[in-house]
């Protein structure tokens, strides 16, 4: 009796956290029939910003990518004196209010701030350019593509790597051929991660680049600015941020599968998949 | 046939530093406890670990040389190493990684070592035995100077083992480079390696083929690694032998010489187990319950007192030998050794 009381207890606890989950994403498509997402694609604004948004974040993922992916293998495969600093300043973005991170980047990049004389003197001025988003989106979105790629090469043999080099394999074709195609799920669902957080990115954004249509104003700068004015607009592009992210937790979970059946092949998140 | 030579190589461990020096032509065997630093010196000579100082060398190459600063990277050392777990690549096919080299077309490989079978699997397919001859076809096919096996038997259950011995054992022989393997296990040296060193934290003890360290063990560790029983006693000489007076009185005859705390080796197969006190040429013999059978196959080890006894699985079933039952361990003087003499703390054995 008092077994099912608890049974009962769980359940209703657990239904009343995913409705609340679930709520708000139905009540985006209630409100926006498709129709209206359709008519409002045409939107110029909502057109802008979608193409800001698209290019800034393809931008500050391939930057993320090329810089963030040495870094972790550096930092998962080498300890050395101010290694748990570096790993902190990796993580800093993370925990960091995303307006501070936009001061931060003003006062770094701006006109007045640190970088900023020597900038200009290149002729380079950064903040409310398009530039300033895509800074912006790598500086608060990198931690999550970085720890992930640092956990899924310190979870990669280090006798595969040592069995490649002792086969007669550089550095770089161990890296290539051994270390990356097994580290390769985590960092896909890394970057999966990466680019959910990018394409959400508002606060830092709105401090380093205003949010100036077709240069600067991202979705979420959008759906602000357009929260009283064209409250259509408002939803249909948060009806294309909800589609994106789901598509993005697929690929997540897709990546994560995928790096489990390649190292051990019964490790299934979601049971037996396709891919297998 | 080039020789592996590691001079005086030194590499600091966390509690103690291996030093050797090594000369290895044909098939040697490290063996030792695990913990004794044998993976080490194959990581050395692979170039994985650097050591402080020393010299490794193949042939007429250098690889390692610590006061001429010379230190090969492993990708420019012909070695062949064959991991404890094989460190196969999982995420190619075992065609793919006996392939990775880039020296040769696996085929020659993948029939010889009978896996042509295998060659579109992933090493997480495959039975021990089965990574095991990727992992050696894998170390081959880069046309190693020298091959080296991380306790090539360790990683099989008891049944495989015995076939896959049997396989490395035609192997070695056939191969015409040298081979340095290590492992726990005495028996499993002695049937691969034509020389074996017991190396224990990090030092060599003794180095001869299998037969010296049984016949002559230069301490009791070696005595017991290699499978003797040790008995702690006292000696005295008396004439041409030496009288050993054990703890609980009994006094044994050795042919050895010695004089105060000593250790005495006996091995196994050199003691007879019978049920009645034996009248025969054994100057030797302890007697006392049963306290351990163990089958090991048609050999069986009978425990008497402080000593083990190898017997048949037949002689155990004619003499009706059971646990608790008095039974008699009798040994030759000729097949006893003082493998210690003075402070008999000074040896810590296992």
């Amino acid at each position: 009796m008092r077994r099912a009381v608890v049974t009962c207890l769980y359940v209703g606890l657990a239904a009343v956290t995913l409705a609340f989950l679930a709520l708000p994403i139905a009540a985006i498509f209630v409100h926006t029939p498709p129709g209206n997402l359709l008519d409002q694609l045409s939107n110029p604004v909502v057109k802008d910003a979608f193409v800001v948004s698209l290019k800034t974040s393809l931008i500050a993922q391939a930057l993320i990518l090329l810089f963030g992916t040495p870094t972790a293998y550096l930092l998962a495969t080498n300890r050395f004196a101010g290694h748990s600093l570096a790993v902190t300043l990796v993580e800093l973005p993370l925990v960091l209010p995303p307006a501070v991170a936009g001061v931060g980047l003003l006062v770094a990049f701006g006109r007045v701030g640190l970088l900023g004389s020597s900038l200009d003197a290149f002729g380079i001025t950064l903040p409310f350019t398009q530039s300033a988003v895509t800074i912006a989106v790598a500086y608060v979105a990198s931690p999550l593509y970085i720890r992930q790629a640092i956990a899924a090469f310190e979870a990669t043999d280090p006798n595969l790597a040592a069995a490649s080099r002792t086969l007669g394999a550089s550095p770089a074709r161990t890296f290539f051929r051994v270390v990356l195609p097994l580290a390769r799920g985590g960092l896909i669902a890394g970057l999966a991660l990466s680019f959910a957080r990018g394409l959400g990115e508002f606060g830092a954004t709105i401090m380093f680049a205003g949010s100036l249509q077709r240069v600067t104003q991202t979705l979420p700068l959008a759906i602000y600015a357009e929260f009283d004015q064209n409250f259509n607009a408002t939803l249909a592009m948060s009806g294309v941020l909800v589609l994106i992210s789901i598509v993005l937790l697929l690929g997540l979970r897709i990546g994560l599968t995928w790096q489990g059946s390649s190292s051990k092949r019964s490790l299934f998140l979601f049971g037996p998949s396709a891919s297998d | 046939m080039a020789r592996l030579v590691l001079e005086e190589i030194v590499v600091p461990l966390r509690s103690f530093s291996v030093r050797l020096s090594l000369d290895v032509s044909s098939t040697m065997a490290l063996v030792g406890p695990s913990g004794a630093g044998k993976t080490t010196v194959l990581r050395a000579v692979a170039g994985l670990v650097q050591p402080r100082s020393g010299r490794i060398s193949s042939g007429s190459t250098v690889w390692f040389d610590g006061a001429a600063g010379i230190s090969l990277p492993p990708d420019r050392r012909m070695v062949g190493l064959v991991f404890q777990d094989y460190a196969l690549f999982p995420h190619l096919t075992v065609r793919e990684n006996v392939e990775y080299s880039r020296r040769h077309k696996a085929d020659e490989y993948l029939d010889r070592f009978g896996i042509r079978h295998l060659e579109r699997a992933r090493p997480g397919d495959l039975s021990g035995g089965e990574r095991q001859r990727v992992a050696l076809a894998r170390a081959l096919a880069r046309d190693p100077e020298v091959l080296l096996l991380d306790e090539p038997l360790s990683a099989l259950d008891a049944h495989t083992k015995a076939d896959v011995r049997t396989e490395l054992q035609q192997l070695l022989s056939g191969l015409e480079i040298p081979v340095l393997l290590v492992t726990h296990d005495f028996e499993d040296a002695a049937a691969l390696a034509g020389r074996v060193g017991v190396i224990v934290d990090g030092e060599l003890r003794q180095t001869g083929t299998p037969g010296e360290l049984v016949g002559r063990p230069s301490d009791p560790f070696v005595a017991s690694f290699t499978g003797a029983n040790l008995l702690h006693g006292h000696a005295e000489p008396d004439g041409d032998a030496t009288r050993v007076r054990l703890a609980d009185g009994t006094v044994i005859t050795t042919v050895g010489t010695g004089r105060g705390d000593v250790v005495l080796a006996v091995y196994p197969w050199d003691i007879t187990v019978s049920t009645s006190a034996p009248n025969d040429s054994a100057m030797n013999s302890i007697t006392g319950p049963i306290d351990n059978i163990a089958e090991l196959g048609s050999r069986v080890r009978v425990t008497i007192g402080p000593i083990s006894a190898e017997i048949t699985a037949e002689s155990l079933h004619r003499l009706g030998l059971r646990l608790g039952n008095t039974a008699f361990a009798s040994f030759k003087a000729t097949g006893t050794r003082i493998v210690a003499n003075g402070n008999p703390n000074e040896e810590e054995t296992r």
